[in-house]
């Protein structure tokens, strides 16, 4: 009996490919035969080959994370096959607007407050010191994307799964700017 | 009469049939935008995810299909699944300073009218006749002669 668990048990790609499961096999550390769905998605939006050589242009430690953001995009197509992972962004940009906005508000009513609740003639003594309360404008989220054709922030180090893929929004990404020709990300 | 391919059918290297399905999405004034999602996601598999839309939707689906191929080349482990990352934990932060300022302007209340009272008895403390309090000696047991305003 063969000793090596790839001959015994095809990765998941290998598996859905119909082939051999070589030792050594790109996709055997990250297609586990247990989830055969994960493989089946990334095939279908981005192809074997494609994966294959994404990950080889990328270095052994980086590859996990790769696969799984893949795996989430691929996923996220699947579900939603108009806007895919895209529908996200553009939800989650709004909300950001709409929380900046509160905040903005929040922020003013607090300036507001401060300013209005000392009563003229108190003591120095006794004196409210709420102006040292107010606080100082609040830093702006940064804006993902810009007219100007688009800048990407770096992406924070450990990977972890994101937003579950239970948004649902059917509205067109109208900040993605996307419109046609040359979209500005 | 010269005849104009589609961007894709020229980075293909063959004819652009009248009903090219990648035509109306891929023109070829803008040869980096199909170049960027056969990179990541393969013609073929553009061809059918278009294919499989209603006409009136797959203008956006290329839009957004060219949106990630051009996350995924800029950012090649995350894509933009990074970008969701980010947005998610500026969500987290505004929270946090909303939540920060509510907090102060509750703590304000509280300062303020505590301090408000203390100026209302301020006001009100001036005022006294220096005889009321053995005026009241009468009406209350509760002040002695040894009791004294506070200020």
């Amino acid at each position: 009996m063969a000793s090596s668990s790839s001959y015994n048990c095809p990765c998941a790609a290998c598996k859905f490919l119909r082939r051999k499961c070589m030792p050594g096999c790109i996709f055997a550390p990250y297609f586990p035969p247990e989830e055969p769905q994960k493989f089946a998605n990334v095939h279908k939006i981005f192809g074997a080959s494609n994966v294959t050589k994404l990950l080889n242009e990328l270095l052994p430690h980086q590859r996990e994370d790769a696969v799984n953001s893949l795996a989430y995009e691929a996923e996220a197509r699947v579900r939603d096959p108009v806007y895919g992972c895209v529908g996200a962004i553009s939800f989650l940009q709004r909300q950001v607007e709409r929380l900046q906005k509160e905040l903005d508000a929040a922020n003013a009513d607090l300036i507001r407050f401060a300013c209005n609740e000392i009563p003229t003639g108190l003591p120095a003594t006794q004196g409210v010191n709420s102006l040292h309360a107010v606080a100082a404008p609040r830093q702006r989220p940064v804006r993902i994307g810009n007219e100007s054709g688009g800048s990407f922030y770096q992406t924070p180090p450990n990977f972890h799964l994101p937003y579950p893929l239970s948004w649902n929004d059917n509205n067109p990404p109208g900040n993605i700017h996307g419109g046609g020709v040359d979209g500005n990300i | 009469m010269a005849s104009t391919r589609c961007a894709a059918c020229k980075y293909l290297r063959r004819r652009c049939p009248s009903d090219c399905i990648f035509s109306l999405y891929f023109p070829s004034n803008n040869p980096q935008r199909f170049a960027y999602v056969h990179k990541i996601f393969g013609a073929s598999n553009i061809g059918k995810m278009l294919q499989d839309l209603p006409l009136h939707r797959r203008a956006d689906a290329a839009d957004s299909l060219y949106y990630e191929a051009h996350c995924r080349i800029k950012d090649p482990v995350y894509g933009c699944v990074g970008i969701i990352n980010i947005l998610l934990q500026e969500i987290y932060n505004v929270q946090c300073q909303i939540a920060k300022i509510q907090a102060e302007i509750a703590f304000l209340g509280t300062h303020a009218q505590s301090d408000q009272t203390q100026y209302q008895q301020l006001q009100i403390a001036p005022n006294l006749d220096p005889n009321f309090l053995s005026e009241q000696k009468g009406l209350s047991n509760s002040f002695d002669d040894s009791s004294t305003w506070f200020f």
